[in-house]
């Protein structure tokens, strides 16, 4: 079955169809991790993207049952090399194709990946379309072209829990990282689109996590008298969630707040800063980062395409922790005031290194000082 | 942090001679680590006995001392240098074993020296099994069950606790030296055995057996201040029990979910931690059961290694400079990344192609062996291959072998057993036989469940004799993801054999032919077509090679180093420049009769056009070398050596010549190829090399320069080859045409010999004749090189060998000025050398072998071509001959350089080699016409004695000072052995002699004991050797061949590190050495800068460019 990806900006590649069939557009965007696109592919910050991996071997491992970020795909459509046409691993279950069939997710195989990529580097980050139905090239790139662009919209509505709930689960059986605390406190996670492992984590680390949708109110979350505040990760543009912003206004200084990726971009607006659109984003497990209070490098798991502009940020209050060594763009802060902060990385990986679970161990000591 | 500043002086430690663990993988981290601690401005000093590595360049280090890498010599050279620091993590196993005996001696407690990169005490607990055992128990880190044996007895009582296989590893070795798999007790009393002997501890660790396990690596660095990157991830495709550097491996890990893969890495950064390497890179090996996914570890080397070489060129990311920097007190985040310039290196490199690592070995040269892999290493090289996939990356791996494969076969060179598939249509036939063939199929399950060196190409033979997947994974335990993809490989060709003679369809398939690797020689074969006309059909439709960047960060930056590889996609990178190139053909994997000298030369020929300002392209497949660094030429493709790959790099580049003539024999074999396609070959012509190595033709030659040959004739059939032998009357040499390193080459004395060879020649020559010359008993062999710019030659250097001719060249001991030849014969040799050279219109290098005989010369070969010995003759006259010649290959005169007439230099050089026989136990280590050393060592001093003695330590030979010599000699030579047993008892060595020679010497008046031959009862002369009791043994062959009581000596002393010395002329030297070296005292140490006093060093030049001050004048 041929495939065909077509950007806004004329380019176009044919190649093969996998997964579902059908027509989908998205924001096309690349991966540098070399493991990991089962939690790639799960990871609800993807929501509007389609996704291409740069390593040019996917699929050799299958899917499992545990890795999955959430309930399901929510990538737009996942370009790769080439489709793996085995999988060789104790644990898994079903091949990538059979999955992305499964939840009706087009895949496309045996495209000059590394073109592409090339391309969304020097060109930034594209809309496109994928399509296992139109083959004209014009029109594909047409479609491309009149496709609706994530800036500005609302993607966190489509993956936030419909309704609270609470999370309880250890970490993967035999998978187990990181240090575990014993003392227990209670605190709210705002759901942006959360993945699974980061609540894993935050049980590890000694909390006890409700769930909230991003809809909640500052009263809503504060009626939950949480220790603490955790605002999730999620997809697209931090600007098209001005209710999300507002609930966390009014929970500054109220209770303890750590948010990680579009929760620090969030945090960032709330704190009177902007936020803007990186050209093509950071995505991928190898990006190095520097904690300014230790100068220890971490290297980072990464999925965002926008940041929080160093410069819009109150330099009485605020404080930067966190520097991306790449592109000296910001990748943590912290009040000076109030107990808050937030990394624009993920912490709790999956995919990605473990260098940063302390971040963990920080936030409690934080609800731990103010409870 | 910024570098250090209290330390100023720094001694780097290189890991010596090429031999089998320890290829010239520690040249290009040596020769990286000198650039990047001289940049920072420390002054380096450099200890490495071998002379045929760049590291080794005085242009290299400040301070470069080519001397043994021993105790003793290491303290004199501290002791005259007094650096501040030394950086032992460079230089392999032989670096850190170094290091540990000298610190253990107080060596570097004395001299205030301090040890940088990796403290004692991390060496200790890395290197010491038993330590590093407790370390991983005490950071939870599973091992596979094990205890420690100190005796044979113990190892077999462990052996019964953990149950068969266990595998045997001694500690404080290298390469896996006395490791072995054994499956019951008596196996394991030999294997311990050794293992307790080879261990510098005397400890052998008995362990479980983890066979059938996916065995990984991960190259980490860390800095001072914690920080921790992986920088590559290998899995290997063969499973563990195959050592790997024998395994065939492939980059990044395939087959691991992230979880699996951040538990190993999580893992990893424990290790380095508490084994304490502050600074540095290290390796860490683990072993994952397929079945559940448990990890154990397996080992770490902390130091660089040759998987941290591969993992360089793998990613782009270059450990050993990074590590040399992070040593001088550097964080990673301080250090830019080469090749993306504005992010720095405290990042983990992301890849988006595949790496496949192949080994290379030589089994072939060593009679007898047992070729079955094992835990410990036996190849003696390796290829590296860049695809988008691992499909194409190993097709291209296997064609840059040096095999005379062409990819994962369908190449014309398919042998199952004794079935050859030398067409299309004996492909078609068995391909249609096979899978109903039973007997086939058990005999090709049985071959594949051994690991063997040709394995790779039995899997597909069992695909086509109809096993499946599941089977071939049950039988191997190689991972099913690479099988798929073998099969996967299968069915495309399928495919194209199918498409012969329809051009509809080879058009389709065309492109993912390519993609899968395949070669047009291949393609050939399946269309039965020629390779040319594959080539024209494919430019015609437009299919044709794109070139890629290594980056480090899979595009994610922009990459600002041109380091290529080529595959079949939509957009090439290649900016071809308006500069003026030159393109120099590199000599592809490390194998015996071709190493590190030919790439010394092609490194050198780059730095020189570069200097006289040329655009370099460098081509090859050697993951090992200074060649395939991206900073050696101003481009790098990391390519096959074959015509198809080259022929692509010079459509896309246009360079205006090919250098072929420093590379060794494979650029060489591409000549006529190149020529046809219309390329230009620069310095000696291709017609001249056909004029060399065309038999006719080279006969013609001699006879118009009136230089003698030995007698000899051409030989197509048995029949013809007795009647030309008995012409020429025995003893003859004989070989087949066309081969290097002496490969199957035999002495042979009567026609019973002949015949014997004669029925297993055939595979060496294939469709060629064998040749056959009269055998020059007793004749002192020479090598000569010479260097030409087309008017004026001159002679690098005369050497004469120790050994006599009929060993081997690159097997005997080379000696800089000649020590017993007439100074007549001498000038002719030069005068003839020239004649040559003028004949044959040399532009650039050539090499001379002559024999002499009765004072007759007889010209035994020219090669037209950089030699071995140019890095070795080059060192010793203070003439970077590979350099002179690149730039007289780019059309400058040796009058420019004012290199125009022999330098004689007034110290004596000796070139020894170094054998592989430890790690072939019971392998004969006679010397032949057929090389079989790994590599050389040299020694350097004022006189010849005091270099001798110096370049058999170096080759760790060391020439006992006291103890008993044994000495057993064939009856033709119990006359000539007198006198040197003579010197021996009169510096009062004990001498123990088997029957005849102990007769032959009491007769004399030297007293000998006598003692049994291994067949005549106990106790005898092996037992002598076990015990340790004699120190030296002296032995002259009488025959050849393992089966032989003598050969068990020789073998046997190797075992147990006796050195042991096998003909006349070295046993010679060895006394006469000794007798010098006694009576002046001990010997000194002496930098090579100090040799050559007038060498200028061009500071400003980073290559270190090295011209005599005479030269410019
Ligand atoms: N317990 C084991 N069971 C099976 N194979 C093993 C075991 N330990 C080591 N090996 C094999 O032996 C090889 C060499 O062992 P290693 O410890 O790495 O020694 P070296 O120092 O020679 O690299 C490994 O690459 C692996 O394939
Ligand atoms: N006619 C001969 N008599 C004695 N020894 C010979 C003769 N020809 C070759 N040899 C020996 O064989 C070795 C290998 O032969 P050579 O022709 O140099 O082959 P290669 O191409 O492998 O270097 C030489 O180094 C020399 O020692
Ligand atoms: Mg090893
Ligand atoms: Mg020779």
């Amino acid at each position: 079955m041929k495939a065909y990806l077509a950007l806004e900006d004329g380019l176009v590649f044919e190649g093969e169809g996998f997964g579902a069939e059908g027509e989908i557009f998205g924001e096309v965007v690349f991966n540098t991790s070399l493991s990991g696109y089962q939690e790639i592919l799960t990871d609800p910050s993807y929501k509007g993207q389609i996704v291409t991996m740069t390593y040019p071997h996917i699929g050799n491992y299958g899917i499992n049952p545990d890795d999955a970020e959430s309930q399901h795909p929510w990538v737009e459509g996942f370009v790769v090399r080439e489709l793996s046409p085995v999988v060789s691993n104790y644990r898994s279950e079903m091949t990538l194709d059979a999955y992305l069939k499964k939840y009706g997710k087009i895949g496309i195989q045996g495209i000059d990946t590394r073109k592409l990529v090339k391309h969304l580097r020097d060109f930034g980050a594209k809309k496109g379309v994928l399509s296992t139905t139109e083959r004209d090239p014009k029109r594909l790139v047409k479609k491309a072209k009149e496709s609706q662009s994530i800036v500005g919209i609302d993607l966190v509505k489509e993956v936030t829990c419909k309704q609270p709930y609470a999370f309880k689960e250890g970490l993967l059986e035999g998978f187990e990282w990181g240090r575990a605390n014993q003392k227990i406190f209670k605190i709210v996670a705002i759901d942006c689109g959360i993945k699974k492992n980061i609540l894993r984590k935050l049980n590890q680390h000694g909390f006890d996590v409700k769930v909230l949708p991003a809809s909640a109110t500052a009263e809503q979350i504060l009626a939950e008298k949480p220790k603490g505040i955790f605002l999730s990760n999620g997809p697209g543009d931090p600007s098209a969630v001005p209710y999300l912003i507002q609930a966390v206004k009014g929970v500054i200084g109220k209770a303890p707040i750590f948010g990680i990726c579009l929760g620090h971009q969030i945090l960032g607006q709330a704190l009177g800063g902007t936020t803007s659109k990186l050209k093509f984003g950071h995505r991928g497990g190898n990006h190095p980062v520097m904690d300014l209070a230790t100068n220890r490098i971490e290297i980072t798991s990464q999925n965002h395409g926008f940041v929080v502009d160093v410069d819009s940020l109150k330099k009485d209050d605020i404080e930067l922790t966190h520097l991306n060594l790449n592109d000296k763009t910001l990748e943590g802060l912290k009040h000076k005031k109030y107990p808050l902060f937030s990394v624009q990385y993920h912490p709790e990986n999956s995919p990605g290194p473990h260098d940063s679970d302390y971040l963990f161990d920080r936030f409690h000591e934080l609800v731990e000082q103010n409870a | 942090m910024p570098k250090r500043t209290d330390i100023k002086k720094i001694l780097i430690i290189g890991s010596g001679p090429i031999i089998i663990g320890q290829g010239c993988e520690f040249d290009y981290s040596g020769t990286q680590a000198c650039k990047a601690l001289r940049e920072e401005g420390y002054e380096i000093v450099l200890i490495n006995s071998n002379p045929a590595t760049i590291m080794t360049d005085p242009g290299m280090a400040d301070r470069t001392y080519i001397e043994p890498l021993t105790v003793e010599f290491l303290e004199k050279v501290i002791e005259k240098e007094r650096p501040d620091a030394c950086l032992p993590t460079m230089g392999g196993q032989t670096g850190l074993n170094l290091t540990v005996q000298a610190y253990d001696k107080g060596i570097f407690e004395k001299y205030g020296v301090e040890l940088i990169g990796a403290k004692y005490s991390a060496i200790k607990k890395a290197e010491n099994r038993e330590e590093f055992k407790r370390a991983m128990e005490k950071i939870g880190l599973e091992l596979p069950r094990s205890g420690f044996a100190y005796s044979v007895e113990e190892a077999v009582r462990l052996a019964d606790e953990i149950g068969y296989p266990v595998i045997v590893r001694p500690s404080f070795t290298l390469g896996g030296s006395g490791s072995g798999i054994c499956f019951n007790k008596e196996e394991l009393e030999r294997t311990s055995r050794l293992g307790l002997d080879y261990s510098l501890t005397h400890e052998v660790l008995i362990e479980e057996s983890v066979l059938g396990w996916k065995e990984y690596e991960l190259e980490v660095m860390r800095d001072i201040r914690d920080n921790f990157v992986v920088i590559c991830s290998i899995e290997n495709l063969d499973p563990m029990g195959v050592h790997t550097g024998d395994s065939i491996t492939v980059a990044p890990a395939q087959t691991l979910t992230d979880k699996e893969y951040q538990r190993m890495r999580d893992a990893a950064r424990k290790v380095i931690s508490e084994i304490g390497v502050e600074t540095g890179g290290s390796n860490i090996q683990f072993a994952v059961n397929p079945q559940d996914g448990k990890m154990v570890v397996i080992e770490m080397n902390p130091r660089v290694s040759r998987s941290s070489a591969l993992a360089s060129k793998a990613t782009g990311f270059p450990i050993a400079k990074f590590a040399a920097k992070l040593a001088v007190g550097y964080t990673l985040d301080e250090i830019p990344n080469d090749i993306t310039k504005y992010t720095p290196a405290s990042f983990e490199p992301s890849i988006d192609y595949c790496v496949v690592k192949i080994p290379r070995f030589a089994f072939e040269k060593f009679e007898g062996v047992n070729s079955t892999l094992t835990s410990q290493m036996k190849s003696v090289g390796e290829a590296m291959s860049i695809g988008r996939t691992f499909k194409e990356a190993l097709q291209k791996g296997l064609r840059s072998l040096e095999i005379k494969r062409f990819g994962w076969g369908a190449d014309g060179k398919d042998k199952i057993f004794e079935t050859e598939l030398k067409s299309r249509e004996d492909y078609l036939a068995f391909a249609a036989q096979a899978p109903q063939d039973e007997a086939l199929k058990d005999e090709i399950s049985r071959y594949i469940a051994k690991p063997k060196d040709n394995r790779i190409f039995y899997l597909k033979y069992a695909f086509l004799a109809g096993m499946t997947i599941e089977d071939i994974h049950r039988i191997t335990h190689i991972d099913p993801w690479f099988l798929v993809q073998l099969r996967q490989i299968l069915d495309l060709e399928k495919e194209l054999l199918a498409a012969a003679g329809d051009s509809g369809k080879k058009k389709t398939l065309l492109k993912k032919a390519k993609q899968f690797g395949f070669s047009d020689r291949q393609l050939a074969f399946l269309w039965d077509d020629k390779e040319s006309a594959v080539r024209a059909f494919r430019k015609s439709e437009k299919v044709e090679a794109v070139f890629k960047l290594v980056d480090t960060c899979a595009a994610e930056f922009k990459a600002y180093t041109p380091y290529f590889y080529s595959t079949y996609e939509d957009e090439d990178e290649t900016i071809p420049s308006d500069r003026k190139k030159i393109m120099i053909l590199g000599g592809g994997p490390n194998r015996i009769g071709q190493g590190i000298e030919f790439d010394y030369c092609c490194v050198h020929a780059a730095f020189a056009l570069k200097e006289i300002g040329y655009e370099t392209i460098m081509v090859n497949s050697n993951p090992e070398t200074v060649s395939t660094d991206y900073d050696t030429s101003d481009k790098l493709f990391f390519e096959p050596l074959t015509l198809e790959d080259v022929l692509n790099i010079v459509d896309r580049e246009k360079p205006v010549g090919v250098i072929l003539q420093l590379g060794g024999q494979t650029p060489l074999n591409l000549a006529r190829g190149l020529v046809e396609n219309g390329i230009k070959v620069l310095g000696t012509s291709a017609d001249a090399i056909d004029r060399a190595e065309d038999r006719d033709k080279f006969k013609k030659l001699l006879d118009k320069i009136d230089l003698k040959q030995s007698p000899n004739g051409i030989a197509y059939s048995l029949e013809e080859a007795c009647r030309v032998a008995a012409a020429i009357s025995y003893p003859v040499l004989i070989r087949p045409s066309y081969v290097l390193g002496g490969r199957a080459m035999e002495i042979v004395y009567d026609e019973a010999a002949l015949k014997k060879y004669m029925a297993h020649a055939v595979e060496a020559s294939g469709e060629h004749p064998v040749l056959i010359d009269k055998f020059l008993t007793e004749a002192v062999e020479i090598d000569v090189d010479l260097i030409s710019d087309g008017k004026i030659s001159v002679v690098g250097s005369v050497m004469q060998h120790i050994e006599e001719a009929g060993i081997h060249s690159g097997d005997s001991a080379s000696v800089i000025p000649p020590f017993s030849i007439k100074p007549e014969l001498v000038s002719e040799i030069i005068e003839k050398t020239k004649q040559i050279a003028k004949e044959l219109h040399v532009v650039g290098l050539m090499n001379v072998q002559y024999a002499i005989k009765d004072d007759v010369i007889y010209c035994l070969e020219v090669n037209p071509r950089a030699s071995r010995t140019v890095p070795f003759v080059s060192k010793t006259i203070g003439i970077p001959l590979a350099k002179l010649a690149a730039k007289v290959m780019a059309g400058h005169s040796l009058k420019d350089f004012g290199f125009t007439k022999e330098i004689v230099p007034d110290h004596v050089a000796i070139k020894e080699s170094v054998f592989p026989f430890v790690k072939f136990p019971g392998v004969d280590i006679i010397l032949s016409p057929e090389m079989k050393s790994t590599g050389e060592v040299m020694g350097i001093d004022e006189n010849f004695p005091k270099a001798f003695y110096k370049s058999q330590d170096a080759a760790s030979a060391h020439i006992p000072e006291k103890g008993k010599v044994f000495i057993s000699v064939k009856d033709g030579h119990k006359e000539k052995i007198i006198p040197i047993a003579k010197q021996f008892h009169e510096l009062g060595y004990p001498i123990v002699s088997t029957r005849g020679t102990a007769a032959a010497l009491n007769q004399n008046g030297i007293p000998a004991e006598t003692v049994l031959k291994i067949v005549e009862g106990q106790p005898n002369v092996a037992d002598l050797i076990r015990n340790s009791e004699v120190k030296l043994v002296i032995n002259t062959p009488s025959g050849k061949g393992p089966v032989l009581d003598e050969a068990k000596i020789r073998s046997l002393a190797v075992s147990f590190n006796i050195p042991c010395i096998t003909t006349l002329n070295a046993a010679r030297a060895a006394v006469s050495s000794l007798e010098a070296v006694k009576s002046s005292g001990g010997l000194d140490v002496k930098a090579l800068q100090d040799y050559h006093p007038n060498l200028k060093i061009a500071g400003s030049n980073p290559a270190g460019t090295i011209e005599r001050e005479t030269m410019n004048r």
